[in-house]
This record gives structure tokens, sequence and C-alpha cells, in this order.
């Protein structure tokens, strides 16, 4: 293998005719040029995603009230209903597999500026939140703190917001802990501000909320014992949907609401999102296995088709070497030698330009983020290394393959027809 | 040295079969050089195939240095090739590609002798035929005699027992030809056995041992005494002519 006249050979048999040579290597360079950035791209887009919906406890399920859609127990279809705080309590104490049950209320996001600072205001989403919200879907806390026991028990009137909150309502440099807003009439106290990490986004932008305590927001605003969302997870080892089942049934039972009612009760599964999303991505990653190495298999078709043409052109060439002593092996494996050479030398530099080019898409992913971009719903599109050797070895193993065939035609015709052969 | 007992050879292309060795019966002993002639068709190239072990035979028997030639593996096939026998061609067949020198160290290759012996030996050779100025040539780059002599060194450094040359001249010159013819009576001093193909009277008359094929037959068996006698015919022929 690591003989000097046979890569001679390969070398010289190869530049004989550059062109065709290079667009031979170019099928099998394009075929695994293609193969990287596409997996690297679904690779970009399945981080992207998972990357939005970042810490949120994958166990969850979220719901809310609509109207009831069916008659039941003398109440009329279509009235109109609202969870209450019983039912936290109820879910609390007599479902067992339910692990965290957060409730919450909000208001905002339609239109008129709801909150005032001095001589600015702006609209933004309220909401009323327990601590444990935060379990669910975790946000960082930039400043100060989230809200906390004592807030609810005391029903403070403290807020904390969310980051586009204090660009809108503050000076860049301007502290805003300790500092008040007034929201629908009430003064709050500022006392943390959060960066969402996930963009999953109940009752509207995260980044233009403001958190007061639940507690709080019933009583400053009536809403009496309303409450709007209840988020819960299933405790470890439960299926979310199997709780969230159950959870379904006993409001239903509570609030008088027909078994069959599917419309009484909205809800959203982050399990069955989190499923569906992985088997879009398995999807996708088929698919792009499949072109991918159809592309490279036509390339490697390409390569076996040029090394039958070498084979033909070189006919005489064999019969000497044969008349001189060359036996079939030496032909089959000079002839596959050249043809693996070619596959490696395209296939190599395809992968090393593929994956330059996913390092060049990364930085300026990177600098966009730096800038501030949030709208970014590709991330890190990459490609493991493991993938990458294995599609070296593909490149060797269909080069092999593609000079077998014409090394093995080579290898049947009788000498003395390649010797005639001019 | 070459003993052939009744060998008989057909080719088949499509439904036609061509008979072309019809029961050839001939013994060469050790260092004779031998030509054989026979007009188009009357299966010298065949024969020479045959002897090569580049083609195989259908009845008969073919003794090689006393072995038994038949139905060889490839494998088998190109080591007997290689050790035993030397091969010089009409066209030359040099690997163009490679220079003079990296040609006669060719069949050394496939012996597996290392690369700095086998070229120091194939420097040698073409010292031995005066070609060393032209050791990095490449093949486009020499003469006609030029390139049939590094063939013909080619042909040696393996040290084979037979060497077989199909119309060693055909593509020469008169007075190159008789260089090369000159060349291969030295080797024939050596000890070597020498077969060549030719249809040119004056290059078989220089042989010691003329084998004349007639419709895959021997029909001419003309030894050195008589080539005296063979020349006066071949000047009968041309007068005929």
């Amino acid at each position: 293998m690591f003989d000097i006249d046979r890569w001679k050979e390969i070398i010289s048999a190869l530049k004989k005719n550059r062109l065709r040579s290079f667009l031979t290597a170019f099928g099998v360079f394009w075929g695994i040029f293609m193969l990287i950035i596409m997996a690297g791209a679904g690779r970009g887009f399945e981080n992207g995603m998972f990357e939005g919906i970042g810490q949120v406890a994958q166990n969850s399920f979220f719901m809310w009230t609509n109207p009831t859609s069916e008659p039941y127990k003398g109440l009329r279809r279509g009235r109109r209903w609202s969870f209450d705080n019983e039912d936290v309590a109820f879910i609390k104490n007599h479902i067992p597999e339910a692990d965290i049950v957060s409730p919450r209320i909000f208001a905002g996001g339609g239109g008129g500026n709801n909150t005032i600072r001095d001589d600015r205001a702006a609209s933004f989403y309220i909401k009323g939140d327990y601590p444990e919200w935060n379990d669910i879907d975790p946000a960082e806390v930039l400043m100060g703190r989230w809200l906390n026991e004592v807030d609810i028990m005391q029903r403070r009137k403290v807020c904390v917001v969310g980051d586009q909150v204090i660009n809108e309502l503050f000076d860049p440099e301007e502290d805003p802990i300790g500092e008040y807003l007034k929201v629908n009439g009430v003064y709050y106290q500022v006392v943390g501000v959060v960066d969402p990490i996930s963009n999953i986004n109940m009752n509207g932008r995260s980044e233009e909320s403001i958190f007061i305590p639940f507690s709080t927001m019933q009583v400053a605003y009536n809403y009496g014992n309303d409450v709007h969302v209840l988020g819960v997870t299933a405790k470890p080892g439960y299926s979310a949907a199997m709780v969230e089942e159950k959870v379904i049934a006993a409001l239903k039972q509570r609030h008088k609401i027909a078994p069959t009612d599917v419309q009484a009760v909205a809800h959203i599964n982050l399990e069955k999102q989190f499923k569906q999303f992985s088997a879009l991505f398995d999807g996708i990653r088929i698919l792009t296995w499949i072109v991918g190495l159809g592309t490279l298999l036509a390339g490697v078709i390409g390569v076996s088709n040029i090394m039958l043409v070498i084979v033909r052109e070189r006919t005489q060439e064999i019969g000497v070497m044969r008349a001189i002593g060359a036996t079939p092996r030496k032909v089959i494996g000079q002839i596959m030698l050249e043809s693996v050479f070619l596959t490696a030398v395209a296939g190599y530099i395809g992968l090393v330009l593929g994956i330059l080019i996913l390092e060049g898409l990364n930085y300026v992913l990177e600098m966009a983020k730096a800038n501030g971009s949030t709208e970014i719903f590709i991330s890190n599109p990459s490609i493991d290394l493991t993938v990458a050797i294995a599609c070296l070895a593909v490149l060797v193993v269909s080069g092999a393959i593609a000079g077998y065939i014409p090394a093995k035609r080579a290898v049947r015709i009788k000498p003395i027809d390649a010797l005639r052969a001019e | 040295m070459i003993t052939l007992k009744n060998i008989h050879k057909s080719y088949f292309t499509g439904s036609n079969s061509l008979h072309v060795l019809k029961g050839i019966d001939l013994e060469i002993n050790q260092g004779e050089f031998v030509s054989i002639m026979g007009s188009s068709g009357s299966g010298k190239s065949t024969l020479l195939n045959l002897l090569g072990i580049l083609d195989n035979y259908d009845k008969g028997e073919y003794h090689l240095d006393g072995k038994l030639i038949r139905n060889m593996s490839e494998r088998n096939a190109a080591k007997y090739r290689n050790e035993t026998l030397g091969f010089i061609f009409q066209s030359f067949n040099l690997i163009s590609f490679k220079n003079a020198m990296e040609n006669v160290a060719l069949p050394l290759y496939y012996q597996g002798v290392r690369r700095k012996k086998r070229n120091a030996m194939a420097l040698d050779y073409l010292d031995k035929l005066g070609l060393k100025p032209w050791a990095e040539h490449m093949p486009n780059e020499l003469s006609g005699g030029q390139k049939q002599r590094v063939a013909i060194a080619r042909a040696l450094i393996s040290q084979p027992k037979v060497i077989l040359a199909d119309e060693p001249t055909g593509a020469l010159d008169t007075q190159t030809s008789y260089e090369v013819m000159d060349i291969l009576k030295g080797i024939h001093k050596e000890g070597i056995t020498i077969i060549i193909v030719t249809h040119e009277h004056d290059i078989a008359a220089m042989t010691d041992k003329i084998i004349k094929l007639k419709d895959g037959n021997i029909g001419d068996l003309i030894i050195n005494g008589d080539l005296a006698s063979f020349k006066k015919n071949y000047a009968k022929e041309l007068q005929t002519l």
C-alpha cells in the first residue's frame, strides 16, 4: 500500500485526464458535502427547537377553560366557567401522581397601555403566579429575585418583570430594583428581573410580562376565587398524559361538566409535544440520510464508471503488466486502490468543506445571538465526529466497491487480448 | 526445455470455431535460437502465446522446463511468466508513464524486490545495452530501436530461461532490426533459449532453426546446416512473387 510505484501509477493515471478525474471526484465530493450540510442543518433545527423549549419541564401540561359544549345535569351547553382555588387544593390532595400544581391568572395584552412609570407608559402581559411556576417554565433571574411564599401569604404588592419591560420603562443605566410600576391602577415594587429561557410563552411573551403574586392579583383586580390556567407536572415515573387525564376527569366532575365534553377543558401536554418533535426530527434525520446517501451513491457510480473507462484505456498496459508477471491480485489491488484513493480524497474534501461551512454558519449565528437576535430557530448546526468517521468509512468502502467491478473486468481480459488491443 | 506433444487449439467466435493449431509436436532444447515463421493465419502467434502461458490449449501436452503447463491458475501463470519467461513485443509495450529504468525494473517489482536494488539492477542491464544515459527518459523520448532495447532489458532482468519475442523487429527499420538481432544473438550466447516469431526471412535466417508453420501444422523444420538451402529457397520464393 505504501509503495511509491503504486502511488506514482495512481497519480499518473488520474493526471492523464485531469478534467475527467475532477468531474468524477466532484460527484463524490458533492454527495458527502450535501450529506454533511443536511445532517448539520437538521441537527441545527433540532438544537434550536429544543433550546427554544429550554428548561421547561418536559412532563408538564397546562389547562385552561372554555365554555362547555354539552348540556349536563340540567346545565345548558355554552356555560362559562372557571377553575378555582379549591381545584388546586383538590388536585394536590387527591391526585398523588401530580407533582407541582401552579395556578395562574393573567390579564393584559389587549392594546391599551396598562403599565405606567412616571411619564412612560406601555402595554404588558400581567400574570399572577405562584413561585412554583418557575419550576415548570424556568426563567433566568437577571436581577433581584423571583416571587416567593411570603409574597403570596402577605399579598405583597411586588412584581418581577421580563427584561423587555426594563428596556421600555427604564433608562439603560437605571437600577429597576426597588422602583415602582403602576399596573392597572395599582402600584407594585419591582423586586426582580427575569429573562425567559424557553420560548414557550404561555399567555403572552414572557419578556414582555409582569409577574405579580397570585394572591395579590386575585384580590387587587377582583378575580375572586378564579384561576385561569393550571400548570401541572407529573411525578417522576408517571406519564404526563395519564396524570392529565386523571386531573381533567376530576375537574370535570367538580364543575359538573359532561365527562364526554372535550372542549370545556383546553389543555396542552408538553410531553406529547416533545414526542411529536422528536418524531419530526427523527423523520428529518432519516430523510437527510436517504437523500445524502443517494447523492453519494450517484457519485460512487460515477467513480465506478470512470474506473471502467480507465481500465478499458489501459487494457494494453494491464496486458503488459500481466505478461511480465503481475498477478491478478496485484492488478485488482492497483485498480481498487486507485478508486478508493479518488473517492477518499474527494470525500474528505467534501467532509472538511461541509464542516467548515457548518462552523462558519455557527459562528455567524453566535454573533447574531450575541447581538441580541432572539428570533433564531437554528442553533449549533454540527455533525458528530462519529457520523463524520462513518461517512469516511462509507466512502472508502464504496470506493472499493466502485473499483472492484472494473478491476474484475480488467483481470478477465486475457493478457493476449490485452496486448493485441491497440 | 520446451516440449509440445500433439497440441491443439481452437478459437470460438460465436457459433464458428476456428481450428488454429492441429497437433503440433515440437522440441526446443535449452540454448536454442529458434524462429517461427508462417503466413498470417498459420498459427504462429497462437503458438507463441501458448508457449508464453498467455493462452490455454485444448488438447495435448506442453512441458516447460520439465513442468507440465496446463490449466494453470492465473496466479501461477503469472509466477511462471515472471520467473521463467521474458517477453519482447513488436510494439515494445513499455509503460508510458514510467521512465526507461522503471520499465526495466518492473518485473522485479512483481517479484517483490526492493526499489533501490531493482533500480540498480535495471541500470546494469540498461548499461549492457548501451542505454545508461537514457535511463531517466520516458518511453516517448526514445527512438524505436532504443525502446526495443529497453524492452529487451526488461525481458532479461528477471533472468529468464526462455525469451519469447513476437515480431521483435516488426516496427523497426532494417538497420535497427539487425542491431536488435545482434543483441539477441549476444543473449543467446549466454545460454538463454530464444524463440522469435517473424515473417521476415532475413531475420529468421539469423537464427539456428526455423519452424515454418502451415495451416496449423509444422510444415518445415530447417536446421542450422540447411540454412544455406533455405536462403536459396527464399530467393526462389522472391522470384516467383
